[in-house]
């Protein structure tokens, strides 16, 4: 692979960073009104106003509603939505943009009413999508039918206990006992994951994330004009970025024991970025369910084929761990509004800046991988401190 | 009721195909690649001349979950897996089991059909259950 863009390294950086006030069940504001808070709270946190963006990327809710509820009129609009990976693509996109001069600062935001439904269309897949066709007549439970489709196939081919599938809500709820704001901090065990309900055998409930109501917002801009501006935290500089994506039908997938899209999108941010695996401090891996981190962990390079498993199940993820990863507690402990990759981001952002409420000690690169759909699409960022410019 | 798929004009013949009883597997007249989902290009040369030909209704189970809650219409216990079909391109559906918890990937299996109404959708039976 030639390795594009090197250029941009480090070119911009996120200058804010904040979730929604709340987070959990929020019965008193709407998806929209769930971008604005966390958009209000990131221009706060970076000590801008409305009127100094000029670009507003968002998926969920439309950008130009973002924009016209703020009282932005922005210059640049990012729509791109391609599931719970989107902001990551946002940021990607966002980077090509500021560096390009075709706007200045952007605003990304994340909202959704995942819990309470407010001021949220019903989901569902179109009736004559692909998934309507190809999968919903044969009877799926949504997601936890779909999305793990290929674990059997992985415990198959590389001797994965299901004992090691449950140490993975197990390790993230250890990192979740740290964080207040996670939705469940109590300390379980395997034996919980097997005693709660089995969904779609071989997940359980505990192998499932949560469905919360929640919003998160970033602020970029150049790495040049960050310098110039007097910000209340240390900018977090887009080291790297990639993306990709493939069938949003399992059946249509390449593989169903890696993605591909994790896969092309990672090895394309990880090249722009110049890092390498053994430099990277800290990790996020959307986890809709238990599985996606083993497969990202694997996707990214980070060991080898068929060990992510022991890699788990050896504390390397776990708190005091070489690679802590999830550290938030995830979309298994600690909030999951639908589309997740927000959160994700918004905690390697907190690492890196030494702000999380499970900070890992010397954070100067993270790594954070969105996943949307079942495997359709993947973003990952590389995000690193000054000291790694 | 259980639901059924509604046709696309790329879809049409396909599952027309399918009401009538016989699985077909799309395959560009230019590059002989086969695929699924159908599509009226090939995703492989973008060639827009594709055939459907009559799958050989065998197959061998990649990967399966055994489904514990059922949308309305399912009886849960069920398995619902991916199928690769001989002719190569993967196919999701149930495979009809009394035993979902003895399932395992690899199993070989075939095509069948379930009646719905005046549709019919594919499903898998294993094929050691008595063919
Ligand atoms: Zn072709």
């Amino acid at each position: 692979m030639s390795v594009r863009g090197t250029d941009l390294r480090g070119a911009i950086a996120i200058v804010g960073a904040a979730e929604s006030t709340d987070l959990g069940k929020i019965p008193d504001k709407s998806a929209l009104e769930l971008h604005v808070d966390a958009a209000l709270n990131a221009l706060a946190d970076c000590g801008l106003a409305p009127a100094d963006i000029d670009g507003v990327a968002s998926a969920g809710e439309l950008p130009n509603d973002i924009a016209d509820y703020l009282g932005i009129v922005p210059e640049y609009l990012d729509g791109t939505n391609v599931g719970g990976s989107s902001y990551m693509l946002h940021v990607r996109h966002a980077m090509a943009a500021i560096s390009a001069g075709l706007c200045e600062t952007v605003l990304v935001t994340h909202g959704e009413s995942g819990r309470s439904r407010i001021g949220m269309t019903p989901w569902a897949p179109a009736p004559q999508s692909f998934m309507a066709q190809l999968e919903i007549p044969h009877g799926p439970v949504g997601a936890p039918s779909l999305f793990p489709m290929g674990v059997r196939r992985y415990m198959a081919e590389y001797g994965m206990t299901r004992e090691q599938l449950a140490l993975v809500p197990v390790v993230q709820r250890q990192w979740a006992a740290m964080n207040p704001r996670a939705k469940l901090r109590d300390p379980i065990t395997v034996e919980d994951v097997f005693a709660s309900p089995v969904i779609a055998d071989p997940v359980h409930l505990l192998h499932c994330c949560l469905v919360t109501d929640g919003g998160g917002a970033l602020v970029l801009t150049s790495a040049e004009r960050a310098r110039s501006l007097d910000l209340p935290n240390p900018p977090v500089y887009v080291l790297g970025a990639g993306e990709s994506s493939e069938s949003s039908v399992v059946s249509g997938l390449e593989s169903l024991t890696s993605s591909r899209a994790i896969r092309l999108g990672g090895e394309r941010a990880l090249a722009q970025s110049g890092v390498a695996h053994a430099d990277v401090d800290h990790l996020m891996v959307y986890d809709a369910f238990a599985h996606v981190p083993i497969y990202g962990l694997e996707d990214l390079g980070f060991v080898g084929r068929g060990e992510a498993p022991a890699f788990i199940e050896d504390g390397h993820t776990a708190p005091g761990g070489s690679l802590p990863m999830n550290t938030n507690g995830g979309g298994l402990s600690y909030t999951h509004t639908g589309m997740y990759g927000m959160f994700a981001i918004q905690e390697s952002v907190r690492q890196v800046r030494g702000t999380a409420p499970a900070q890992v000690d010397g954070v100067d690169i993270s790594v954070c991988t969105g996943v949307g759909g079942m495997f359709m699409s993947s973003g990952t960022l590389v995000l690193g401190s000054a000291a790694t410019l | 009721m259980k639901p059924v798929p509604l046709a696309t004009p790329d879809t049409q013949e396909w599952l027309d195909r399918i009401d009538a009883g016989e699985l077909t597997v799309p395959r560009c007249t230019a590059c002989a690649s086969s695929f699924l989902y159908p599509r009226s290009s090939c995703p492989r040369c973008g060639a827009r001349s594709v055939e459907l030909v009559p799958a050989a209704g065998t197959g061998v189970l990649l990967s399966f979950v055994v489904n514990h809650r059922a949308p309305a219409g399912f009886e849960a216990p069920y398995a619902l897996g991916v199928v690769r079909l001989a002719e190569g391109p993967h196919l999701t559906g149930v495979v009809r089991t009394d035993r979902p918890d003895l399932l395992e990937v690899d199993a070989a299996v075939r095509v069948g059909f379930e009646e719905r109404g005046e549709r019919r959708v594919v499903c898998f039976d294993l094929e050691e259950a008595g063919r």
